[in-house]
Order: structure tokens, then C-alpha cells, then sequence
């Protein structure tokens, strides 16, 4: 136990190196989250767009 | 050869008929480095230190204000299609309108810049070198600043995207331009700066026009 | 419309299967990269355990950079050889970058305060890191402010290639400002010669940073290639029998924007 929390306190800085790989984590998750979510979008978009152009076949 | 100076005489007669940019642009630059010092108080000790950074700050914002209209009113009257299909190539054109933009904004911002060196308690020597130091560094500034103005030209809220395309870019000859000034006070290195500051406004000179040329074809296409 | 098909659905073919096998590796990278920069790297004699923000903060500008880089690359072959698949990824591209920048500034301040006393200092590096973040704000400002996409991709393209030629001289000026302006303390970010036990954190992560890339760059592409497709495929359905499809035409399109 003494173990993790030397590891979570970080010599100290833990108030640094936490909120560094807390702000790169969530910014690159961020923007990888918001492009699979428009691309998930888009295919679904395209997918409806090419039955309709089928069933008008 | 004619139509070259043909173009620069038409467009210096329009600015200077209008009279409102080079107003404009005398007028934020003063009204900005007057403000300063109600900003920062009036110690002149503090208005020397930052008086070269403030004097050039203001130069280039107030260069900024004027380039939007550097080409915009050409483009919604059509007259810029008929430079691009015209003898003249099109470098030269933005060449010829680059040189009556500088003539009607550049050079009046340098020449009032020894009277706003007054105003931030500038020494004779770095007032010499902040004159000499925007009249190398502003025709950088209209260069540049053409290369953005064509980029944005036709653009959604084309102030906002041409400030934020241009002001990147200004940081060079900012740097060096306020830097010279900077070690004019204390002997002779104003000289290397002003140097490289000459030499950043002949490469503006060599490659702005042919980039704004492209980013011109590309608007008309 | 039989030429604008050819690249790009050899594209979408071979991006679909990279696609799963990148998102994989980049996954395993990183996560054995956090776990070595966290971990298994031991703190710095002077800087203690904060030397591991640089094992994000280092990487991150690499990939800003490189990705600037790979955009006035892709922009160079797009205006020049015409390619359609080039201005695609220039523009994908940029968000990445923007975002890589933004972690590098956060991190970096994060990193500065401790170590400088102060939450933004203008050290050489990060004042350029942040001359380079507002040149990606500046393209994707310019290349979203035209009601016609294409013309924005072109003035895109020409503005990363007017960028890329800054960037040296930026970086010189910046340079030759911070030694005219020598701060009371100078400290040099990295050190002078980095250990071995702290390259490999620092490799890792960049490799990892490396196939996020990728990932996302092909994840954007698609999403961009679909939606020309989608926008083709309902021009085309207003188009094609009017009077009779107007009402299907109308309900489909309607659908497919909701």
C-alpha cells in the first residue's frame, strides 16, 4: 500500500505529473473520441444514403 | 514596365485619395503607443525599456488593419480578374500593389516613429535606429501581409482569419526590428540586427509575391 | 466521377485493414510506454520525478512538428501534382498536430512550474511550440472559412507551404531573442546528454505518439473521403427525376443531414 501512494505522491510533484498525463490523455482522447464518433456518423450517413439509391433502382 | 508603374501610381492616387487608410493607420498607431503608458504608468524609466517593443507592436498592428482592403476592393469589382488575364504577370501586379501599400502605410508609420520615440522617452540614438529599423522592416510587413490578405480574400469573417494567419508571421522582423533598437542604446550591434531585418525584407521581397500570386489564381478560380 | 473513384478506394481498402492493425500497436505502444515513463524510469537527480512530464511533453513537440512537416509535404504534392488524396490529408492531419501542440504547451508549463517557478516561461523552445500552434490555428481557421471546401483546401495548402518556409526563420529569431533577452536563470529543458534509461521511455512514447497518428490521420481521411461520397450521392438524388423523386429526394436528404 505504502508502495502505490509513493508512487501516486511522485517525490512530491504529483500535482504536476498527474495533471501532464491527465491533460495529454484527455486531449488525445478527446480528439481520437470526436473523430471516431464522426466517422461512426458519416458511415451510417452513407450507408442510408446508398440503400435509398438502391431501393430507387 | 509601364504597366507596372501604371499600377502603382493607380493604386497609391486611390489609398492617398481616400485618404483612409493611411488616416487610419497613422491614427491606431499613435492612439496605441499613447495609451501605453496609461496602461503601464509614466516612469520613463519603464517607458524606455519597453518603448522599442511598444512602438513596434503598434506599427504592426496598425499595418494590419490596412490589409484587407489591399486587395478585397479589386476582387469584388472584378478588376483582379482582368490583372490575372493581363500582360502583367500577376507577380508584378501584387508587387506593384504591395509597393503602394507600403507608400501609403510603411513609410508614414516610419516617419512619424521618431515623434512617438518622444513620447516613450527614446535616446537620440535608438530614436535614429527605430526609424531606420521600420523603414527596412515594413515593406516585410506589406509583403507578408499580402500573402495573408490573398489567402483569406472571399473568406467568412476575413479580419479574424487574417489577423490570426498574418501575426505568426510578423514575429521575425518584430524580433529583430525591436532588438535593434533594443542594443542601440548601449554601442554599435543595432547594425547586425538591422541587417537581418533587411535581409528577411528582400526574401519577403523575392518570395511573398509569387505566394500571393498562387493564393490570387486560386481565389479567381 | 470514374477518375475521382480510383485512388481513394484503394484508399479505403487498404486503410481499412492498417486501421485495426495501427489502433492495435498504438494501444500496446503506449500503454507499455506509460507504463515504462511512470514506472520503470527512475526519477532525475535534479528534477526528481518530475523529468517524466518530459517523457510526454518531448514526444508531443516531435509529433508537432513532424506533423506540420508531413502537411506542407502532403500540400507541396497536392498543388503541384494535383493529387485528390494529398489535400485530404493535409487536412486530417491538422487537428493532430493542433492537438499534439496544445499537449506539448500544457505539459511544458506543467513541467515549467515546478522546476522555474512560473506556470509559462519564454524559453526558446516553447516560445516557438507556441508560434507553431497558432500557425495551426491559423490553417484550420482558413481552411474552414470558405462556403466552397475545395477552395479552402487550396488556400490551405498554399498557407502550410508558406508556414513550413517560416518555420526556420521563426525558429532562428525566437533563438536569437531569448539570448538577447537572457533570463536571470537558464535551464536546458533536456539536459545535456540524456541517459539510456531515459531515451527508451522517450522513444517509446514517440512511437506510440507516432501510430496514434496514423490512426487518427486515416480515421479522418475516411470520415472526409465518406462524406464527399455522401454529399456526390445527394446531389445526385436531387438531381435525377425530379419531379417524381423530388418527395423521396427531399425525405432521404433529409434523413441523412438529421
Amino acid at each position: 500500500m505504502s508502495d502505490l501512494g509513493t508512487f501516486l505522491a511522485m517525490g512530491g510533484y504529483a500535482g504536476f505529473v498527474w495533471p501532464a498525463y491527465g491533460v495529454a490523455f484527455a486531449a488525445l482522447g478527446g480528439l481520437a473520441a470526436y473523430s471516431w464518433r464522426r466517422y461512426r456518423a458519416g458511415v451510417v450517413a452513407l450507408e442510408r444514403l446508398q440503400q435509398q439509391r438502391g431501393k430507387r433502382r | 514596365m509601364a504597366a507596372f508603374f501604371g499600377l502603382f501610381r493607380r493604386d497609391l492616387s486611390l489609398a492617398l485619395r481616400q485618404g483612409g487608410d493611411t488616416g487610419l493607420v497613422l491614427g491606431f498607431f499613435v492612439l496605441a503607443v499613447v495609451l501605453f503608458p496609461f496602461g503601464v504608468g509614466p516612469e520613463t524609466d519603464i517607458l524606455r525599456r519597453i518603448g522599442a517593443g511598444v512602438v513596434w507592436v503598434a506599427a504592426l498592428l496598425a499595418a494590419l488593419l490596412s490589409l484587407d482592403r489591399l486587395f478585397e476592393a479589386d476582387y469584388q469589382g472584378g478588376e483582379l480578374d482582368l490583372l490575372a488575364l493581363s500582360d502583367l504577370p500577376l507577380e508584378l501586379a501584387v508587387l506593384a500593389k504591395c509597393a503602394a501599400h507600403w507608400v501609403a502605410t510603411g513609410l508614414p508609420l516610419a516617419l512619424i516613429s521618431p515623434l512617438l520615440a518622444l513620447l516613450v522617452d527614446l535616446g537620440p540614438a535608438a530614436i535614429a535606429t527605430l526609424f531606420a529599423s521600420l523603414l527596412v522592416g515594413t515593406p516585410a510587413l506589406s509583403l507578408i501581409g499580402s500573402v495573408a490578405a490573398a489567402l483569406s480574400l472571399g473568406a467568412r469573417r476575413q479580419s479574424v482569419v487574417l489577423s490570426l494567419l498574418v501575426l505568426p508571421l510578423y514575429i521575425p522582423p518584430l524580433i529583430f526590428g525591436a532588438g535593434a533598437v533594443e542594443v542601440s542604446e548601449t554601442g554599435d550591434g543595432a547594425r547586425a540586427y538591422l541587417l537581418v531585418l533587411g535581409a528577411i525584407s528582400l526574401a519577403a521581397l523575392a518570395f511573398c509575391p509569387w505566394a500571393s500570386a498562387a493564393a490570387l489564381r486560386q481565389a479567381l478560380e | 466521377m470514374i477518375n475521382w473513384l480510383a485512388n481513394p478506394a484503394r484508399f479505403m481498402r487498404l486503410s481499412a485493414t492498417t486501421l485495426r492493425w495501427c489502433s492495435w500497436a498504438a494501444v500496446v505502444v503506449i500503454t507499455v510506454g506509460l507504463f515504462w515513463s511512470l514506472v520503470v524510469a527512475p526519477p532525475d537527480y535534479q528534477q526528481g520525478d518530475t523529468v517524466r512530464i518530459m517523457y510526454v511533453h518531448v514526444p508531443a513537440a516531435w509529433m508537432a512538428l513532424s506533423i506540420y512537416l508531413f502537411m506542407a509535404v502532403a500540400s507541396a504534392v497536392a498543388l503541384v501534382w494535383r493529387h485528390p488524396l494529398a489535400e485530404v490529408a493535409a487536412r486530417a492531419a491538422a487537428p493532430v498536430g493542433a492537438t499534439f501542440t496544445f499537449v506539448c504547451l500544457a505539459t511544458g508549463s506543467l513541467w515549467g512550474r515546478p522546476m522555474w517557478g512560473a506556470w509559462w516561461v519564454w524559453d526558446a523552445r516553447l516560445t516557438s511550440v507556441l508560434v507553431l500552434f497558432f500557425l495551426y490555428l491559423g490553417y484550420v481557421a482558413l481552411v474552414n472559412a470558405f462556403d466552397d471546401p475545395s477552395r479552402g483546401g487550396r488556400a490551405g495548402a498554399v498557407l502550410a507551404l508558406v508556414g513550413v518556409v517560416n518555420l526556420p526563420i521563426i525558429k532562428f529569431s525566437v533563438d536569437w531573442w531569448n539570448t538577447l533577452h537572457q533570463p536571470a536563470s537558464v535551464m536546458r529543458v533536456d539536459g545535456p546528454s540524456i541517459a539510456i534509461s531515459m531515451l527508451a521511455p522517450l522513444l517509446i512514447m514517440a512511437v506510440g505518439f507516432t501510430l496514434l497518428f496514423a490512426v487518427l490521420l486515416m480515421l479522418r481521411m475516411r470520415t472526409a473521403l465518406n462524406e464527399r461520397k455522401a454529399m456526390a450521392l445527394r446531389l445526385n438524388a436531387g438531381v435525377a427525376a425530379p419531379r417524381q423523386a423530388e418527395h423521396e429526394g427531399a425525405v432521404s436528404a433529409h434523413t441523412a443531414i438529421s
